[in-house]
């Protein structure tokens, strides 16, 4: 389907959100709150069929966070990216892995990485860096004075 | 190599599967919970070798962070270079020559078939058989000394650049690449006689790890794992970049997802690969091997993806750029991320000797992973 | 002609002549014992060096060749690097049975010696019941490998040992019923009197299908009652740590590493015995001349001949095959390997009754 048309049929879905110019996909901007309904309908609406989720991720805007996802149909070849604004100081979001299983280890990425807690994910725990490590490494206001060099 | 590391309160064992393995792999730590000799649950531990790249490129220009990538996945470096290529391409809108893409395409499909070469000697070395790693690299060993002679290094070779590659191919490179066409096709019977037809491998790896077209999908298994089970998800094909559209060949799916299967698509990518360079070999057209661009390179603001077909999968690259000469964000989505994330649904229920053909199968290179 | 035969009767004359007949006898005791021992310990060191060379072959590359011309000199280097090492004895372990197991494969890899004839008239003791002999014994190989696995303290050392008791005692059956039809044909257990049956022609072209099928199950099951390749899941490297002698160390784990290569060559020289004669030459039936040129050829080099031979297709087998599954293991033998063989055994009688061989 065109950008145009996935447009008009996402706003139909889901008046809230907003669309990001530029760019070769569609960009929508969902508000957190409304992000699992309209995933979900993503994945299960008959033109939509979104059943890929090829990329889980964020971005630290120093003001709030951006998770950003990437989906694609394996039947009609579309694709979009979907993005939901999170508060920087308590970043929460509804976990997408009871719907699309590889986002249960993108997500714990995400959390070990920035500090953004999937509500219930089934198994939120670090996965890169070890256990016991303190802090948030990919934010951008991360000092490591050991391990870190600026250049 | 395996300590027990503790007992759940069923009495089910735990035991650790690396992080030192004897061949292959990488640093990859299982920690399995068994039953007698079934496997329950496998949970990887990953970031043993966790180099923080995606953080590292945020203070990299952006000709510069295409050289860390090379160490991602080092055995298709040329791919991962290719896509970052592509992708700052793609943001400056830059024209790459035609003779820059044909290049780009041979070395892409070499890198693939090395990669896949090397793969299929330690699949079957984990598998007991250790004839096949030797023969597997004599075949590599011809592509890198071809790689060494244009681009200068045997393994992260950091020749694709915006624009185009960094230099002019090595005058005995068509010779080259044509004695290696004629060794690997007497060879490739070989191939086939050692170790596909022999009835042994053919029962350690048949209905082993069966992993369904849905569950595919749903992990996010690309390249040769998803398309073994039935998914069609070759970027060549879909969304191809450089020349890809104007080359012929096929996309190779399988329908049973066991490791078998996996194993068949390899082998067959391998002659496909085989196939498209030598339908550019001969034709490579004259021109520059490099697009003509600024010294210091800026993004405009926006956001900026490339897909690329590496030897394990799709590997993505999403650079969120604020118009600095660095990028702000770099994502990197790994192949080998996805299809580990696979593994556990695969083989529970199965014995140890089936995780180690399962594992063989997926094609995993740890560092890839943990970026 | 150059017969080992002459020198060992003149050693015998020569004890007599000068000493009364028991310390004649003690003495050729002591002899063959050493001789024995000395016979292990270069057949260990030439088989490490051959397996080595040949997987070198097979895999495209020269394997060792610097210490001594062509690396002959690798495996006593090797061994004597073994022998300075420390032997640890894990805490917990149990010391009698953990010092004792390495002592007793060995042994029992000695014992299977005796019967070996190794040339014309050259064999220690040539009881008339040599072929059940040769089974019995080799089944107390079983009791080392799994005092070695439980003297060890170690979980996956017991695991390994099991696996290993279980694979070895399972393909003892196919074997035992393999050298059985040759028996039938020959009537007789004794090792020179199978030897001597053969005086027309080796016992695989006579008695041609049956001894066929029975020669491809011996070496099936001789190839897993060693714990080779493709059958070594029990020490197999990419899983399950070494099997039973993870916890060896320096002596005793030399001591089972040459036992493994000396039950090898025991098992291949009672194949080459059983099937192709032992150190009887390729006779013809009844041409005569054809046979009188084949005795030019010593007896000793006969044999020899015919165990390398044997050897290398073992050799042969593990750098070709990969490895099978414990089930798939045990599946094979139980439920393919033995119905073949019983029948088989059926169908020699049967050709023996009749006289349908030549």
């Amino acid at each position: 389907m065109l950008n145009e048309d996935l447009k008009l049929k996402l706003t139909g879905i889901l008046p809230l959100i907003s669309f990001e110019e530029g760019g070769e996909w569609l960009n929508v901007i969902v508000p957190s709150e409304e992000l699992k309904s309209f995933v979900l309908r993503l994945r299960s609406g008959p033109d939509l069929m979104m059943d890929y989720l090829f990329c889980l991720t964020c971005v630290d805007w120093k003001t709030h966070f951006t998770i950003v996802y990437h989906f694609s149909s394996t039947r009609y070849r579309h694709n979009i990216v979907v993005k939901a604004k999170i508060d920087r100081t308590n970043p929460e979001i509804e976990t997408v892995s009871d719907i699309w299983r590889t986002a249960e280890m993108l997500e714990r990425e995400v959390y070990d990485l920035f500090g953004v807690k999937f509500l219930h994910h089934p198994d939120l725990r670090r996965l890169i860096m070890p256990d016991d490590w303190e802090g948030w490494p990919l934010r951008k206001d991360f000092e490591d004075p050991v391990n870190m060099i600026r250049l | 190599m395996i300590e027990e590391i503790g007992r759940t309160t069923e009495g089910d064992l735990i035991i650790n599967v690396g992080p030192q393995h004897p061949a292959t792999h990488g640093v990859l730590h299982l920690v399995i919970t068994l039953n007698g000799e079934t496997i329950k649950k496998v949970e990887p531990h990953l970031g043993y070798i966790h180099r923080s790249i995606e953080k590292m490129c945020e203070s990299l220009s952006y000709r510069q962070f295409i050289y860390v990538t090379s160490r991602m996945d080092y055995l298709s470096s040329h791919i991962n270079n290719h896509g970052c290529a592509l992708c700052v391409e793609k943001g400056l809108q830059i024209e790459v020559p035609q003779r820059a893409q044909h290049i780009r395409v041979i070395m892409d499909e070499l890198t693939r078939i090395a990669s896949h070469e090397l793969w299929w000697g330690a699949m079957a070395m984990d598998l007991g058989a250790f004839t096949p790693f030797f023969h597997a690299f004599r075949e590599r060993e011809t592509i890198t000394d071809i790689m060494e002679k244009t681009c200068g290094a045997r393994l992260t070779m950091n020749y694709m650049v915006p624009g185009g590659v960094m230099a002019e191919l090595h005058p005995d490179f068509q010779k080259d690449v044509k004695q290696f066409i004629q060794l690997y096709k007497s060879k490739f019977e070989e191939y086939n006689e050692l170790v596909t037809g022999n009835v042994i491998f053919q029962n350690r790896m048949k209905s082993v790890g069966i992993l369904s077209k849905e569950d595919a999908i749903s992990y996010g298994c690309t390249g040769p794992v998803g398309r073994a089970s039935g998914v069609t998800c070759d970027i060549r094909k879909l969304y191809p970049y450089d020349i890809y559209n104007k080359v012929d060949f096929d996309e190779i799916t399988e329908t049973e997802g066991d490791s078998f299967a996996r194993y068949v698509v390899r082998l067959k990518e391998m002659q496909q690969s085989i196939r498209i360079i030598e339908q550019l070999l001969d034709n490579i057209p004259e021109g520059d091997y490099q697009a003509k661009t600024k010294a210091v390179l800026k993004l405009p603001k926006g956001e900026f993806y490339q897909r690329v077909e590496t030897a394990r999968g799709e590997l993505g690259v999403y650079i969120v750029s604020e118009g600095g000469t660095t990028p702000y964000r770099i994502k990197f989505r790994s192949p080998g991320f996805s299809n580990l994330s696979a593994l556990e649904h695969m083989v529970k229920g199965l014995k140890i000797g089936d995780l180690v053909a399962a594992m063989g199968s997926l094609d995993l290179v740890i560092p890839d992973i943990d970026r | 002609m150059f017969s080992l035969e002459r020198t060992t009767r003149f050693i015998h004359e020569w004890l007599n002549l000068h000493f009364n007949p028991a310390a004649a006898l003690i003495t050729e005791f002591v002899l063959v014992g050493l001789s024995a021992i000395t016979l292990f310990a270069l057949l260990g060191l030439g088989l490490v060096w051959m397996e080595r060379k040949v997987a070198a072959v097979m895999q495209i590359r020269l394997g060792p060749n610097r210490v001594g011309p062509k690396g002959i000199f690798q495996t006593t280097a090797d061994t004597l690097k073994l022998l300075m090492k420390e032997g640890l004895v894990p805490d917990g372990a149990d010391k009698f049975l953990f010092n004792l197991a390495p002592f007793i494969v060995m042994i029992v890899a000695m014992l299977i010696l005796a019967p070996i004839a190794f040339a014309k008239n050259l064999q220690i003791w040539d009881i008339n019941i040599g072929v059940l002999y040769l089974s019995a014994i080799s089944s107390l190989s079983v009791i080392g490998i799994l005092m070695a696995g439980w003297a060890s303290n170690n979980k996956y050392s017991l695991l390994g040992a099991m696996r290993s008791g279980a694979q070895i005692v399972s393909y003892e059956l196919s074997a035992g019923l393999s050298v059985l039809s040759i028996v039938v044909m020959t009537g007789s257990l004794s090792i020179r009197d199978i030897i001597l049956s053969q005086e027309n022609g080796w016992w695989i072209f006579k008695a041609h299908i049956p001894a066929l099928i029975s020669f491809v199950i011996f070496i099936i099951a001789v190839t897993a009652e060693t714990n080779r390749a493709p059958f070594d899941m029990a020490e197999a490297e990419s899983e399950l740590t070494a099997g039973f002698h993870t916890e060896y160390s320096g002596m005793r784990f030399a001591l089972f590493f040459l036992a493994e290569y000396i039950n090898i060559f025991i098992v291949c020289a009672i194949g080459a015995t059983i099937f192709f004669g032992g150190w009887m030459p390729l006779h013809i039936g009844h041409w005569q001349s054809f046979n009188h040129v084949m005795d030019y050829i010593p007896s000793s080099i006969w044999f020899l001949g015919k165990t390398l031979g044997l050897i290398f297709l073992i050799m042969w087998f593990r750098w070709t095959f990969p490895r099978l599954r414990i089930d798939q293991l045990l599946n094979l033998e139980w439920k393919y390997l033995l119905p073949i063989s019983m029948f088989n055994l059926l169908l020699m009688t049967i050709v023996a009754i009749t006289g349908w061989h030549f």
